[in-house]
């Protein structure tokens, strides 16, 4: 049955086409117009459609892989980035721990040159002071002895014009004076 | 789905009374169909002996126009090219779209339209010009010899007795269709690449947002097949797809289209052969190292395969043309066959069967065979393209 089916099938193909040999026969004109037409119809579509639509495909495709490869770098070198600023704030911590520490032994080393020096200086005030004092006094005992001897100058002139009021005490005085000078 | 299914059975409600009402039409489409096929199957196979029996029977042999007044219809004569595009009527009567036929004669170029033969295929009308007669029988344009006035055709050799062939480069109906697709392909791909003239690229508009992927489809395919020089061979592949193609549904366009541009064996071979040629251009001597010293095959096997690898080069062409040919042709002889059962039986009833099952085949060519066909066609072209550019090495 199915070989006699086959049979049927194989014989209608060839007696369709023995009895429509047209249908197998390519034609010169039909040859020739399709080759013109189709060559020129490949290079002005070349021309006007197939190579900008290939470029701006092309073009397209690349920006779409360049955005997402920069994406990627842009990623990584924030990732990297991050890392940096992380080390770079522990460094800073680091630092200013340091940095607080020196400044405090700074002040204290300040502190205490000050203090060092302001007992000099007080020291030095204080001893002025003294010497200044010293001299004042030796000045004024100085002034206070001219001023007394003066004093018993004056004093001493006094009584020695009382004395020397009658003639009798002038005798006297010039006797003992006399005595005096022979004594030396 | 419940949609779907209730619209098959309603369809083949209609089929099936639609036959049940035309059944006094099968009984005798049944006996004639068996007379025909044995009475064809003894004439065909006896050809050599019988010579004086297919004489007697030589009025049903070859002439579609014959058939077709013998059965009704004949889907071959449809499928085959003509002078004219056809619209409706018989004879006179035939409203038609008249094409421009271009003959190259011994006395030079001869043009005229076709609606100078009024109608007639017959080989009946005779049209002079140039002082030359001209007579259209079955398609073909004979110039008669001076002085004879009627054409004789020898049936059993299928050539004019008393006329010649000229050169016929005529616009015929493929040639138009051709044209068409031609002018189609321009308006389409031209206003498509005017969407990408804008400087920054972003996602297609318009007419490119349908024809870009198709475009990628046809380039990842050649890239794939033939490799970083795919390029250069891009304007050959997207244009043969996109003929082949918009050619494929433009013949399945009834009425105005139907025309069997990519079914005609000389389109499909101008095509197959610029495969060829674009092959043989850049073929790479890799490739014919690999067929004339095939590697790893023992010296002793040279004579027989070195001559098939040889012939394979045209074989492959052959059969790029012979199966768009065969495919599309074959699509449109069973479209218009299941229609046709209408017009051999004469009775409008069997619309029912023959509109679904037409109906039912034209969506299955439109939607798979004609792109089907010219995916094949490119790919198979890329492939072979592919294999003479390759540098064989890896």
């Amino acid at each position: 049955m199915n070989v006699g089916f086959a049979y049927i099938q194989v014989y209608f193909v060839l007696t369709l086409l023995l009895k429509n040999m047209e249908l197998l026969t390519p034609s010169i004109g039909t040859i020739v117009w399709s080759t013109i037409v189709f060559v020129i119809l490949m290079l002005l579509l070349a021309k006007f459609a197939w190579k900008p639509m290939l470029k701006a495909v092309n073009d397209r495709e690349n920006s779409i892989s360049d955005a997402l490869s920069l994406a990627e770098k842009t990623k990584a070198e924030m990732a990297a980035l991050n890392a940096q600023n992380e080390t770079l704030l522990k460094e800073a911590r680091i630092e200013r721990d340091q940095m607080i520490k020196e400044a405090g032994e700074a002040g204290a080393t300040i502190l205490a040159e000050a203090k060092d020096k302001a007992t000099a200086a007080a020291d030095k005030i204080v001893s002025d002071a003294h010497k200044a004092i010293t001299n004042d006094k030796n000045a004024a005992m100085a002034e206070i002895k001219t001023h007394v001897a003066s004093l018993s100058i004056a004093i001493a002139e006094k009584i020695v014009k009382s004395e020397l009021t009658t003639s009798e005490n002038q005798k006297k005085l010039a006797n003992q004076l006399a005595d005096e000078i022979s004594l030396n | 789905m419940k949609k779907v299914f209730k619209a098959c059975l309603f369809v083949t409600l209609i089929a099936f009374s639609s036959v049940v009402y035309a059944q006094d039409d099968i009984s005798r489409l049944l006996n004639e169909f068996v007379v025909n096929m044995t009475e064809e199957a003894v004439s065909e196979t006896v050809h050599e002996e019988k010579h004086e029996e297919i004489h007697t029977k030589e009025g049903a042999h070859h002439s579609a126009e014959e058939t077709e007044e013998a059965s009704g219809f004949d889907p071959i004569h449809h499928v085959l090219d003509a002078h004219d595009i056809h619209l409706w009527g018989d004879g006179h009567d035939a409203v038609s779209v008249p094409l421009p036929i271009i003959l190259w004669t011994d006395n030079g170029l001869v043009t005229f339209m076709s609606s100078a033969f009024h109608h007639d295929d017959a080989g009946h009308h005779i049209f002079e010009k140039n002082g030359m007669s001209f007579v259209k029988h079955h398609e073909k344009i004979y110039q008669l010899n001076a002085g004879e006035k009627v054409l004789s055709i020898d049936h059993e050799t299928h050539t004019a007795t008393n006329a010649v062939l000229p050169l016929d480069l005529s616009i015929t109906k493929v040639i138009a269709a051709v044209f068409i697709v031609a002018i189609i392909m321009l308006l389409v791909f031209t206003a498509a690449a005017k969407k990408y003239k804008t400087a920054k690229p972003e996602s297609p508009k318009g007419i490119a947002k349908w024809m870009e992927p198709l475009v990628l489809f046809v380039r990842d395919f050649a890239k794939d097949s033939i490799g970083d020089r795919y390029m250069k061979f891009m304007p050959y592949l997207l244009t043969v797809f996109f003929f082949i193609w918009f050619g494929n549904l433009l013949g399945l366009i009834p009425f105005i289209g139907g025309i069997n541009m990519t079914g005609n064996i000389a389109i499909t071979l101008t095509l197959a052969l610029m495969t060829l040629i674009i092959q043989l251009i850049n073929s790479k001597w890799a490739f014919w190292k690999h067929m004339l010293m095939p590697p790893g095959v023992p010296v002793a096997l040279y004579p027989i395969l070195v001559p098939i690898e040889l012939m394979g080069i045209l074989i492959k062409p052959a059969a790029l043309t012979i199966r768009l040919f065969a495919n599309i042709t074959a699509g449109h002889i069973i479209v218009l066959s299941i229609i046709g059962i209408i017009f051999i039986n004469h009775n409008v009833a069997w619309a029912g069967l023959s509109v679904p099952l037409a109906l039912f085949i034209s969506v299955l060519e439109i939607t798979l065979v004609a792109f089907l066909q010219a995916y094949i066609f490119t790919m198979l072209s890329s492939m072979f393209i592919g294999a003479a550019v390759d540098d064989g090495h890896h």
